[in-house]
C-alpha cells in the first residue's frame, strides 16, 4: 500500500510537470535530445539522484496501469536509448520519473552521464532552472502520504530546492542527508599547503567572487605524482564531490582557505581516515565541506572516479565502482553544531548569542 | 532501591536529616532526590547504609577535586568551572584575539555577517591586528588586505593595530611590528594563565608563556570578535619531561624536531604538550617559544611551559595588566610521559617533505644544498640569530650558498645591528653575517617561510634543496612544489651555509 502511495507521488509529480514538459520536450528532442533538459528540469544527473532505497524499490515495482494513460502512450524519448537493454527502461517505463528512478540502478549509466556535464555537485547551486518554472512539489499537497515515508519523498521530488542551497548552509537534517558523485582519492598527510597553497590566501573567502576564484585553485598544489588534477585545467568547478583520504587530512596551517577552497570547488564530503584538528573544526564552522571519518583505510580501496554515495543517517559508503561498502565513524561531539547549522546557529540555538530577530 | 536514584550522593542515610544538611554540600539536584525518596520511603529509618564511596564525582560535591594540568586549569579558570575533564566542550572566554593580514579580512567579513555592519568588537582592547605575512610585495590583493583591517581597526577604535603604510621603507612605521608571534611576545600580549586564540597555526608559540594558546579558523575569530567566547573541547595532555645540561651545539629546534620525530606528525592531534624538566627550565624565553612553536607540528592543540622566573623577568618591563599563573597539580593524569636525556641528543634535521621524517644532521652530510633561509617565528628571533652568529664566528669562514635572513620583527632587526656578540670583541650580528657573506638582513615579516605571492623575498621559484630555520617543509610550502626543504636549528643552517651540504654544527663549535 505503501509503495502504491509513493508511486501515486511520482505519478502526481509527474503529470504536474506534464503540462510544462509538452512544450519543452519536443524542442528538446529536435535538438538532439541531450542532458540539458533534464539539468533544466532541475534534475542533477552527473551526481545521480538522491532517491531513497525505498522509492527506488518503489518505482521498480511500479504497475504501468496507475499511469496517467497519455504519459503511457508516449514514446521514448531518443536519449533514452542507451539503456535499453535494460528491461524497465524499455517495456515499463513510460515516464520520466521512472526512467530516473531506473537509471539509479545501471549506476553506470549515470556515471556515463556524468562527463557530458562538468558541473558534478549535488548542490551545485549554479544549475537552476532561471526560465523553466520547476513545480514545488512538497508533500503536504499531496494528501495520501503518511508521514513514514513522507522523507523519502522529499528527498526525491524537492531536487529544485537543493539547488538553491548556498554553499555556507549545511543540511539540517543530517539524518537523511545523502551524498552521491564521483570520488577523488588523496594518501596521507594532505597538508593545507597542498590544498591551496599560500600564494592564493590574499583572496577572501568572504568575498563571493574571490570565494569562487578560490575553489578553482583547490588542491592546485598536490605534487605532479597525481596525474589526474582535481580541477581539470580551464575549469573553475571540480567533477569530484567526494575527496576521500588518508591519515591526518587537512594538517598544516589553521588557514580557513583550505576547507572553504574545497567547498568552493565543488566538494560536499571529505571522507578520510583521520583529520588534523584545526581543519575538522574549520569544516564544522565554515560547512563548506562535510568531514567523516572511516573506520578503514578506504583511500587504498577506492580509486579517483569511482562513483560514490554516502548515506549520513546510516554512517555508510558505498562504492558502486567497486560495489563495496564501508563503515563510517559517527560525527561525535561536532554533530550537535552542525545540526544546529554551524557555530553561529548553535550558539544563537543554545542562547549564547541573540537571535538575528533581536 | 532509593540509592539508585541519584548515585553521587549517599542517600539513604540523609533521609530523616534532611535539615541537618547544609545547602552548600549537596547540588540541587540530589535536594531534589531527597525530595523523591521521602515519598517512596517511609520516614522510619529501618537501617543506615554507609555512604557510597565510588561513585560519588568529586566535581559534584565541589568538596574534593582531581589534579588537574596545566591545560585543563586554565580553561576551567576562563570558562568559570570548578572542574574539567580532557573531552569536555565549554565556553571559553578569551583574553587575547590576534588575527593578521591573511586571515583578519575573511574573519571580519565573517563578524561584520553575522553580527551585522555596524557590530562592535567585545572589547576593542583584547582584539590584537597584525599584519606581517604579506606585506613587502606589490601584490594588490595583499596590499589591499592591508586596508581592509586598518578601515576596522579605525572604524572599531582598535588599540593594538601594528599598521604599515609605507612598504619601501619598513622602518619608516613606527607601529609596524612584524611576524605576529613574535610581536605578541615581544608587546606583551602573552601572559601566564591566560587564553590567547590567533588565526593562525603557529599561535601555540604563545604556551611557552604558561597559557593556552592556540590557532582558529576564520568563522571562529568572527565568533570571538563578537562575543568574546569560543567552545572549545578540553585536551587531554602528553608530558614531555626533559633532563640533563643541555649541551652547547644543540637548541630548543632540535629538542622538538626530536619529539616530532618520535610521535610523528598526528601523534598530539587534539592533545596538549606540556613541556617540563631541568633542560626547559633553563631555556630563555625565545627558545621555549621555538619549543612550543612546532606543537601544531606534530598535530598539537597547545603547547605549554609552566611559568617561572624567567618568564616573570621577560614580561617585568612588557606588560602592566595583572596575571595569575598556574601550574599542574601533582596528581593530575598526563595521557602519556616521555622523557628524554637531552645530554645524549645530537643536531637533527626534518628531512623533506614532512616536519616529522626526522634525521640526524651527521648523516646528511652528502646532501648538497642550494640556500639557507633563517627566519620565521620559528627561527627568526634575536636569540636565534645570535646562535648562528656564535657559529659563523667561531668559523671564521664565508658562506658557500646564498644565505637568507629574515628577521621576525622590527625589533629582531634593531638587535642585528645594536646588540654586540658575546665573544666577538664588540661586533653585533649584522657586522659577522656581512663577514660572513650572507645577503643583508632583509624587511621583517614571514616571508618565504610560507611562499606568497611571486615576488617574496628568498621565496624559491625554482626547484633548489633549502636548509631553513621554518616550520614546515611540506611539497610546495617555500614556492615550488618540487623544492626541497630541510628544516634545522639556526646552528645547523648556518653550518650547512659554511659548507654548502648538510653539516653538523659541531664539526665547527668544538
Amino acid at each position: 500500500m505503501r509503495l502504491l502511495m509513493l508511486c501515486y507521488a511520482c505519478w502526481v509529480g509527474e503529470s504536474s510537470r506534464a503540462e510544462e514538459s509538452e512544450n519543452t520536450s519536443n524542442r528538446e528532442e529536435k535538438r538532439g535530445g541531450n542532458m540539458e533538459m533534464w539539468i533544466k528540469w532541475g534534475y542533477k544527473w552527473e551526481a545521480g539522484i538522491e532517491l531513497g532505497m525505498n522509492l527506488r524499490a518503489a518505482c521498480l515495482q511500479l504497475q504501468t496501469s496507475l499511469l496517467n494513460p497519455q504519459i503511457r502512450r508516449r514514446p521514448t524519448p531518443r536519449h533514452y536509448r542507451p539503456i535499453k537493454e535494460h528491461r524497465f527502461a524499455y517495456t515499463r517505463l513510460k515516464s520520466y520519473t521512472l526512467l530516473m528512478a531506473a537509471s539509479l540502478i545501471r549506476t553506470s549509466y549515470s556515471s556515463a552521464f556524468a562527463f557530458s556535464s562538468p558541473k558534478a555537485s549535488v548542490y551545485s547551486p549554479s544549475v537552476s532552472p532561471p526560465s523553466i518554472k520547476v513545480p514545488a512539489f512538497s508533500p503536504f499537497t499531496v494528501k495520501p502520504l503518511s508521514s513514514t515515508f513522507a522523507p523519502h519523498a522529499v528527498r526525491a521530488i524537492s531536487l529544485a530546492t537543493h539547488a538553491t542551497l548556498t554553499p555556507s548552509s549545511v543540511p539540517a537534517d543530517t539524518s537523511t542527508t545523502t551524498f552521491h558523485g564521483l570520488c577523488y582519492v588523496v594518501g596521507d598527510n594532505i597538508d593545507t599547503d597542498q590544498i591551496i597553497p599560500a600564494e592564493y590566501l590574499t583572496l577572501v573567502p568572504s568575498n563571493p567572487a574571490e570565494y569562487e576564484k578560490l575553489g578553482s585553485y583547490a588542491l592546485v598544489g598536490l605534487p605532479s605524482s597525481y596525474a589526474t588534477r582535481f580541477i581539470e585545467p580551464n575549469e573553475t568547478k571540480t567533477k569530484y564531490s567526494i575527496v576521500i583520504g588518508g591519515a591526518n587530512f587537512g594538517c598544516g596551517s589553521s588557514r580557513e582557505h583550505a576547507p572553504v577552497a574545497l567547498g568552493a570547488a565543488g566538494a560536499k564530503a571529505v571522507v578520510a581516515e583521520s583529520y588534523a584538528r584545526i581543519f575538522f573544526r574549520n569544516s564544522v564552522a565554515t560547512g563548506e565541506v562535510y568531514p567523516l571519518e572511516s573506520e578503514v583505510r578506504i583511500c587504498e580501496e577506492c580509486k579517483t572516479g569511482d562513483v560514490v554515495t554516502i548515506e549520513l543517517g546510516e554512517s555508510r559508503l558505498i562504492n558502486h565502482t567497486t560495489g563495496k561498502e564501508y563503515k563510517l565513524k559517527p560525527i561525535g561531539d561536532a554533530g550537535p553544531v552542525i545540526d544546529a547549522g554551524g557555530i553561529f546557529a548553535y550558539a544563537r540555538k543554545t542562547g549564547m548569542i541573540p537571535s538575528e530577530s533581536n | 532501591m532509593a540509592s539508585s536514584l541519584v548515585s553521587p550522593s549517599p542517600i539513604p542515610s540523609f533521609i530523616g536529616n534532611k535539615k541537618s544538611l547544609g545547602s552548600s554540600a549537596f547540588p540541587a539536584t540530589s535536594q531534589i532526590a531527597i525530595q523523591k525518596c521521602k515519598k517512596q520511603v517511609s520516614k522510619k529509618i529501618v537501617s543506615v547504609m554507609a555512604p557510597q564511596q565510588s561513585e560519588r564525582k568529586p566535581a559534584t560535591t565541589g568538596s574534593v577535586k582531581t589534579g588537574m594540568t596545566m591545560t585543563e586549569k586554565i580553561l576551567a579558570r576562563a570558562s568559570e568551572k570548578p572542574q574539567l575533564t580532557p573531552g569536555d566542550n565549554v565556553w571559553v572566554n578569551v583574553d587575547i584575539l590576534m588575527t593578521h593580514d591573511v586571515c583578519g579580512p575573511g574573519s571580519i567579513g565573517i563578524f561584520k555577517k553575522e553580527f551585522g555592519e555596524n557590530a562592535k568588537v567585545w572589547d576593542r582592547e583584547k582584539v590584537v591586528i597584525i599584519p606581517d605575512h604579506y606585506i613587502f610585495t606589490s601584490d594588490e590583493r595583499a596590499n589591499r588586505n592591508v586596508d581592509i583591517l586598518r578601515d576596522f581597526c579605525t572604524e572599531q577604535n582598535i588599540k593594538y593595530f601594528y599598521d604599515i603604510k609605507d612598504l619601501g621603507n619598513f622602518k619608516a612605521n613606527p607601529d609596524y611590528k612584524g611576524v605576529c608571534h613574535v610581536a605578541l611576545a615581544q608587546e606583551g600580549h602573552c601572559r601566564p594563565g591566560e587564553v590567547l586564540l590567533g588565526t593562525d597555526s603557529h599561535t601555540c608559540t604563545a604556551g611557552a608563556f604558561g597559557q593556552f594558546a592556540t590557532g582558529i579558523g576564520n568563522t571562529d575569530a568572527g565568533f570571538v570578535l563578537g562575543t568574546g567566547k569560543l567552545l572549545l573541547k578540553v585536551p587531554p595532555t602528553l608530558r614531555f619531561v626533559m633532563d640533563g645540561e643541555m649541551p652547547p651545539y644543540l637548541l630548543a629546534k632540535d629538542l622538538i624536531l626530536q619529539i616530532i620525530g618520535e610521535i610523528s606528525v598526528a601523534g598530539a592531534t587534539y592533545k596538549s604538550m606540556e613541556f617540563v624538566g631541568t633542560t626547559v627550565e633553563s631555556l630563555n624565553m625565545e627558545e621555549r617559544m621555538t619549543l612550543c612553536n612546532m606543537v601544531v607540528e606534530a598535530g598539537g592543540k597547545n603547547g605549554v611551559v609552566p611559568a617561572d622566573s624567567t618568564t616573570f623577568k621577560y614580561l617585568e618591563d612588557k606588560t602592566s595588566l595583572p596575571y595569575e599563573p598556574v601550574y599542574s597539580d601533582a596528581q593530575a593524569s598526563f595521557l602519556s610521559e616521555y622523557r628524554f636525556d637531552i645530554s645524549k641528543l645530537e643536531p637533527l634535521v626534518a628531512k623533506p617533505h614532512s616536519p616529522d621524517n626526522r634525521a640526524l644532521a651527521r648523516e646528511c652530510k652528502d646532501v648538497k644544498i642550494d640556500r639557507v633561509y633563517i627566519g620565521s617565528c620559528t627561527g627568526g628571533k634575536t636569540e636565534d640569530f645570535l646562535a648562528a652568529a656564535k657559529l659563523f664566528l667561531a668559523s671564521g669562514k664565508k658562506v658557500k650558498v646564498p644565505t637568507f635572513l629574515v628577521p621576525a620583527t622590527q625589533k629582531v632587526w634593531l638587535d642585528l645591528y645594536t646588540l654586540p656578540v658575546p665573544g666577538s670583541g664588540g661586533k653585533t650580528m649584522s657586522q659577522i653575517f656581512e663577514e660572513a657573506g650572507c645577503d643583508t638582513p632583509a624587511s621583517p615579516s614571514c616571508g618565504a617561510c610560507l611562499g606568497g605571492p611571486k615576488d617574496t623575498y628568498a621565496r624559491m621559484n625554482e626547484p633548489k634543496v633549502c636548509v631553513s630555520t621554518t616550520n614546515r617543509n611540506f611539497p610546495g610550502r617555500m614556492g615550488h612544489k618540487e623544492g626541497q626543504i630541510y628544516l634545522a636549528s639556526p646552528y645547523t643552517a648556518a653550518a650547512s651555509a659554511l659548507t654548502g651540504y648538510v653539516t653538523d654544527p659541531r664539526e665547527f663549535l668544538q
